[in-house]
């Protein structure tokens, strides 16, 4: 279980989490959603310890947060960042193996090359494995980062706005296979997205934040209303059902 | 690919070492090699070494060259233009100045740690710049080592020590000799000893967030990395002098055809980088003997003419 409790984080004095407190516990899909500068990536990258916590605590499972090893907490949870502008020159099955970084500590062994064969055919990209990162397209880059941190074979999985630059296809096979994982192999996804539809879609819990505080918690059915997109969203937008999924129509 | 590049970077070395060994000022006869007393003495006095230290150099540089360009996400970037170059010779001649009758590892020890400091304020400094404009770093280091270079004349000046900067500021090998070029043994060694890292700075590469979710510490790996880099770079400066180019020509050269996965890379660049500077060297022998050109003239004109053929070349299959 990922459990938060009070977490409170300013960034050059500006408060962006005010007292945060959300349990996640093992299994499923979490989508955080909410409007820009709610503060949702920032509480993405507390829970990766990529920032530091200053109030409040995390733990993940026993591990807690600021006082485990980062070596332990990479067996345990890994993130897939928002997507940065990556020069490095890697070819994707490289960038795939470093993903068994954690376990192999650069001495892959047989069963590190097993497990990146796996993943190259479970995310369709073994015919791309031995070109470089500069050189396929946007989307298929993204896919190879979320390979990277499902090679990882942690029981957590963070993705902070993994369908940023993805065109619909791209988008519903990623998230498709987040589902699968969540499914078959039992891992707990928690996932920053923007749309809400594909957040309705595809998660088994919606989180809607605002101004860096938990504004609702729930299924997406009883979360996704009207109300709540223009309390939150600022906008108006009919909300219909559609095989008893909310869909918002944009 | 990655075989062929090594087999070739191994086969280029071997024979520019022959070739060292065997050009040169007083001609030297392949044949007479073991029944001439004179011509073994020329050989182990003056031309091994004087090969040893192009290849150490070379190689170190090429590799401490790479790291660089990792550890400040550019790649126009080399230490020895950069500021870390100059601060070894201000580190020199300060120790030169003030403690002249410091034991050599003394001297070698502040340099290095003078090249410590100017690496670190360069990395300090191009930090905040928007990795949108890579073009801005290498300005920056540009006039970062242009100020420290200023720095060192100035210094130099007011000692009345300037002729003696330019055995540091120009790279040159005619003057190694046995005993004069053993500390670059130690800059061969800590260029090998990146190779140790070389998983971890290849993740660095990738982003800090990227390294440090990976279990990688971030601050030890960087740390290392720049040590390395102003051992290299003290080494090398304080031996034969500055060396240009090396260290941004090799590592695009390594990138562009075998990827930035140091683990397999650092070795191609490190036999590149030797065989530049060998054939530079032997270049600046041949070209209007029996007189030489200094090794980084040379270096220079190769460097500069490799270099804006990488910039120029089509990138292969590109998205």
């Amino acid at each position: 279980m990922i459990s938060i409790r009070n977490v409170s984080h300013s960034i050059d004095h500006t408060p962006i989490l005010h007292d945060v407190s959300l349990d996640i516990p093992r299994g499923g899909i979490t989508a955080l959603i909410g409007p820009n500068g709610a503060g949702k990536s920032t509480l993405l990258s507390l829970v990766a310890r990529l920032a530091a916590l200053t109030t409040g605590e995390i733990s993940v499972d026993t591990l807690k947060i600021g006082q485990c090893k980062d070596r332990d907490l990479a067996k345990v949870l890994a993130i897939m960042p928002q997507s940065t502008q990556v020069s490095s020159r890697l070819t994707i099955r490289d960038l795939v193996g470093f993903g068994r970084y954690p376990w192999h500590q650069g001495h892959p062994g047989p069963e590190d090359r097993e497990k990146v064969e796996e993943t190259l055919t479970r995310f369709g990209l073994e015919p791309l494995a031995h070109r470089f990162l500069d050189e396929i397209s946007g989307g298929q880059k993204q896919r190879a980062f979320a390979a990277m941190a499902y090679a990882q074979s942690t029981p957590y999985l963070l993705l902070d706005e993994p369908l940023n630059n993805l065109d619909i296809a791209a988008s519903r096979s990623l998230m498709r296979l987040l589902r699968d994982m969540a499914e078959e192999d039992g891992k707990t996804i928690l996932i920053v997205l923007h749309d809400i539809n594909y957040a309705a879609a595809f998660a088994d819990r919606l989180v809607v934040m605002k101004e860096g505080r938990i504004v609702a918690d729930g299924k997406p059915e009883k979360v996704v209303s009207a109300k709540l997109l223009y309390d939150v969203f600022g906008t108006d937008a009919p909300v219909c059902m559609m095989d008893e999924r909310p869909v918002v129509l944009v | 690919m990655r075989r062929l590049t090594l087999l070739l970077g191994l086969a280029l070395v071997a024979v520019l070492a022959l070739l060292s060994l065997f050009i040169g000022a007083i001609p030297l006869d392949p044949r007479t090699l073991f029944s001439d007393p004179e011509a073994a003495r020329l050989i182990l006095i003056s031309r091994l070494p004087r090969t040893l230290a192009a290849i150490l150099s070379g190689g170190a540089l090429a590799v401490t060259g790479q790291v660089m360009q990792i550890l400040a996400r550019n790649r126009f970037i080399e230490p020895v233009t950069a500021g870390a170059g100059q601060s070894a010779a201000l580190g020199i001649l300060l120790v030169t100045l003030f403690l002249p009758g410091a034991p050599i590892w003394a001297k070698m020890a502040i340099a290095s740690l003078t090249t410590l400091v100017g690496s670190i304020g360069l990395l300090a400094l191009i930090r905040p710049l928007p990795p949108t404009q890579p073009l801005l770093v290498p300005l920056v280091a540009l006039v970062y080592g242009g100020i420290i270079g200023a720095v060192v004349t100035f210094v130099a000046y007011q000692g009345d020590m300037t002729q003696f900067i330019g055995t540091w500021l120009s790279g040159e090998l005619s003057g190694v000799l046995r005993g004069r070029y053993e500390m670059l043994w130690i800059a061969g060694l800590a260029a090998a000893a990146t190779w140790i890292i070389a998983d971890r700075i290849t993740l660095l590469g990738l982003g800090a967030s990227t390294a440090r979710s990976l279990g990688v510490n971030v601050a030890r790996i960087t740390a290392l990395g720049v040590a390395a880099i102003s051992v290299v770079t003290a080494m090398t400066v304080v031996t034969v002098g500055a060396i240009p180019f090396i260290g941004l020509v090799i590592p695009n050269l390594t990138a562009r055809l075998l990827g930035d996965n140091l683990r397999r890379t650092l070795p191609v660049s490190a036999l590149f980088g030797a065989a530049l500077v060998l054939a530079a060297d032997i270049l600046g022998r041949v070209i209007r003997m029996p007189f030489e050109v200094p090794v980084s003239a040379t270096v220079g004109v190769v460097g500069a003419a490799l270099f804006l053929y990488l910039l120029y070349r089509e990138p292969r299959h590109a998205a």
